[in-house]
C-alpha cells in the first residue's frame, strides 16, 4: 500500500500523468451536439467522455411525479457498458442511481423551479468513457445542456474535484489517484453567485487539508467555468457574426 | 447624490450567458434577467440591451410560455368527451372546449366532436385563460380564429416572432403587402402563410426565414423590402421572356 502511494507523486511534485498538484486535466467542451434534444453538450475532461441531453420544460411523465407548485428536474446518469475496462452492466447500478440524485440536487439551485409549475425538465447523462471525476464532468456538461435548451438559470453549474494523494492536496483526481489516493472531494459551484451546490468527501482529511481541497476545487471550477461560457457562446456566436 | 455609482458590465448587444453580471445599482431587471443581492444577472443566453434603466436580454434560445390573449397556432392531438386537447408547443397542453367551438350548449348525444375537429387538425386560437394552477384554455370564438384549411405552416423560435412583426407591425405589414399573402403569426412560434399562388407563399416563407437568420441586424426592414423588390423584379423579367 505504502509503496503504491509513493508512486503517485514523484520527488519534483509531478503526478503520474505529468500534472502539477494544482493543474487541471485538459477540458474540451461542445454545445448543441445532438439534434433531437432541446439542448445538449459534450465534455472531454481528461480521458472522461460524457454526453448530456436536456429536454423541456415539458409535461411530466409519469404523472404522479408532477408538482403543483414547481418544475421537477429529472436526471439520469448512466455509464455505457464500454465506458470502463471491465464491462459494466447497462442496468442502473446503486452508484448510478445515487449519482443521478446527487447531480440533480446540484443542478436544482441553478434553476427557477417555481416559475414553471407542473412541468419537468429531463436531463440524460451518458458516460461514454470514464476516468475518475465523472460526476463533476457530468455536472459541467448537464448545466450547459440545460442552458442550451433555453431554460432560465441563475448561473451555470461547474463541477470539479480535489483530493489528497501521497499527503499532498491535489486538484482534479483521475481514476488511479481516486482509487489509490487518500481522499476525494467533489465540488459543484456557481461561480457568479459564489455558491457551492454539491460538496462530498470520500476518505479522510484533517480540517486544514479539507479547506485547502475545497478552495482548490473552487479555483478549478472557475477555470472550467470560463471554458463553459466560451463553449456556450461559440454555438450562438454564428448567429451574432451576421451582425458584424 | 443617490445612485451615483451605477456600473453596467456590458456593451450594447453583447452576447451573455446565464449568470453573467449585467448591472449594479439603480437599474431594473427586464426580460431574461434576475436580481440577486441588488445585482442584475442574465438568466438566458442572449444579447443584452438597456432601455433607460431597464436591462433586457434578448434570448437566443427560449420556449413559449402561454399568456392570456395570445394568438397561437396549435395541433389537435386528441378528441375528448367535451373538447379537444391541443399541442401548442409549450410546456403545457391546451384545452379547447366543445361549447366554445359550437357556440351553443354542447350535447354529447347530438354532436360528434370528431366531425368538427379531429386529431391532426391545425387551429388558430386565442389563449382564453391560463394561470399557475390550470392548463391553458383556448377559444376560437372570434373572427379570424378556427380551423386552418389551406396555406403553409412554418416553425420559428418563439423569441423571433417580435422581430418578424417589426416595430408597430412595420415588417409584417410590408411582407403581407409585397407578397399578397395572408400571414398569421402564432406567438408560440408557428406561422401560417396563405396566398393566392404557390410562388407568393414561397416568397413569404423565404423572407421570413431570412429574418429569422438575421434577426439581430439593424436596418433589417429596409433590407428585406429591397430583397422583396429584387425578387419580384426577377419574376417580372422571367414572365417577359
Amino acid at each position: 500500500m505504502n509503496e503504491k502511494q509513493e508512486k503517485l507523486i514523484d520527488k519534483k511534485g509531478i503526478r503520474l500523468d505529468g500534472r502539477k498538484a494544482d493543474e487541471l486535466r485538459p477540458v474540451k467542451l461542445q454545445v448543441g451536439v445532438l439534434g433531437n434534444a432541446d439542448g445538449s453538450a459534450y465534455i472531454e475532461h481528461g480521458k472522461n467522455k460524457i454526453l448530456a441531453a436536456a429536454f423541456g420544460p415539458r409535461e411530466v411523465h409519469p404523472k404522479h411525479l408532477m408538482q403543483a407548485d414547481r418544475m421537477v428536474l429529472k436526471v439520469r446518469y448512466h455509464m455505457a457498458p464500454f465506458s470502463v475496462q471491465e464491462r459494466k452492466s447497462p442496468a442502473p447500478s446503486r452508484r448510478e442511481v445515487e449519482l443521478s440524485k446527487v447531480i440533480k440536487e446540484s443542478l436544482e439551485p441553478a434553476l427557477f423551479l417555481e416559475l414553471y409549475p407542473r412541468t419537468g425538465v429531463d436531463v440524460f447523462i451518458e458516460v461514454l468513457q470514464a476516468d475518475g471525476g465523472t460526476r463533476c464532468a457530468a455536472i459541467t456538461a448537464a448545466a450547459l445542456a440545460i442552458a442550451d435548451a433555453g431554460v432560465p438559470m441563475r448561473d451555470l453549474v461547474v463541477g470539479c474535484a480535489a483530493g489528497k494523494v501521497d499527503d499532498t492536496v491535489v486538484l482534479d483526481l483521475y481514476d488511479a489517484e481516486d482509487k489509490l489516493g487518500a481522499a476525494d472531494v467533489p465540488v459543484a459551484y456557481m461561480p457568479s453567485l459564489n455558491a457551492i451546490t454539491l460538496l462530498q468527501m470520500d476518505g479522510i482529511l484533517d480540517p486544514e487539508e479539507f479547506e485547502k481541497a475545497v478552495n482548490m476545487a473552487m479555483e478549478g471550477c472557475k477555470k472550467i467555468y470560463d471554458m463553459q461560457k466560451e463553449a456556450l457562446k461559440t454555438k450562438y456566436m454564428v448567429v451574432k457574426e451576421v451582425e458584424e | 447624490m443617490i445612485g451615483e455609482f451605477m456600473p453596467t458590465f456590458f456593451e450594447k448587444k453583447q452576447l451573455v450567458t446565464p449568470g453573467e453580471l449585467l448591472a449594479e445599482g439603480d437599474y431594473l431587471p427586464g426580460e431574461n434577467t434576475y436580481v440577486e443581492a441588488g445585482k442584475i444577472f442574465a438568466s438566458r443566453i442572449g444579447l443584452v440591451d438597456s432601455d433607460n434603466k431597464k436591462v433586457n436580454v434578448v434570448a437566443l434560445r427560449a420556449f413559449y410560455v402561454p399568456k392570456m390573449g395570445d394568438i397561437i397556432i396549435g395541433t389537435v392531438t386528441e378528441v375528448g368527451f367535451n373538447g379537444w386537447t391541443v399541442n401548442i408547443k409549450a410546456p403545457y397542453t391546451a384545452m379547447l372546449r366543445a361549447s366554445d367551438v359550437l357556440a351553443r350548449p354542447f350535447k354529447p348525444q347530438n354532436d360528434e366532436l370528431s366531425q368538427v375537429l379531429t386529431a391532426g387538425d391545425l387551429i388558430v386560437a386565442k389563449i382564453a385563460s391560463f394561470d399557475r394552477a390550470h392548463d391553458p384554455q383556448l377559444t376560437v370564438g372570434e373572427p379570424g380564429l378556427g380551423k386552418i384549411t389551406r396555406g403553409q405552416i412554418l416553425h420559428v423560435t418563439p423569441t423571433k416572432i417580435p422581430r418578424i412583426i417589426g416595430r408597430k407591425g412595420s415588417m409584417i405589414s410590408m411582407i403581407k403587402q409585397e407578397t399578397n399573402c395572408q400571414i398569421i403569426l402564432g406567438l408560440n412560434g408557428v406561422i401560417l402563410v396563405t396566398g393566392k399562388a404557390l410562388e407568393d407563399e414561397e416568397l413569404a416563407i423565404f423572407v421570413i426565414r431570412k429574418i429569422e437568420e438575421e434577426s439581430h441586424t439593424s436596418g433589417l426592414t429596409d433590407r428585406i423590402t429591397q430583397l422583396l423588390k429584387e425578387k419580384k423584379q426577377v419574376k417580372v423579367e422571367e414572365k417577359v421572356e
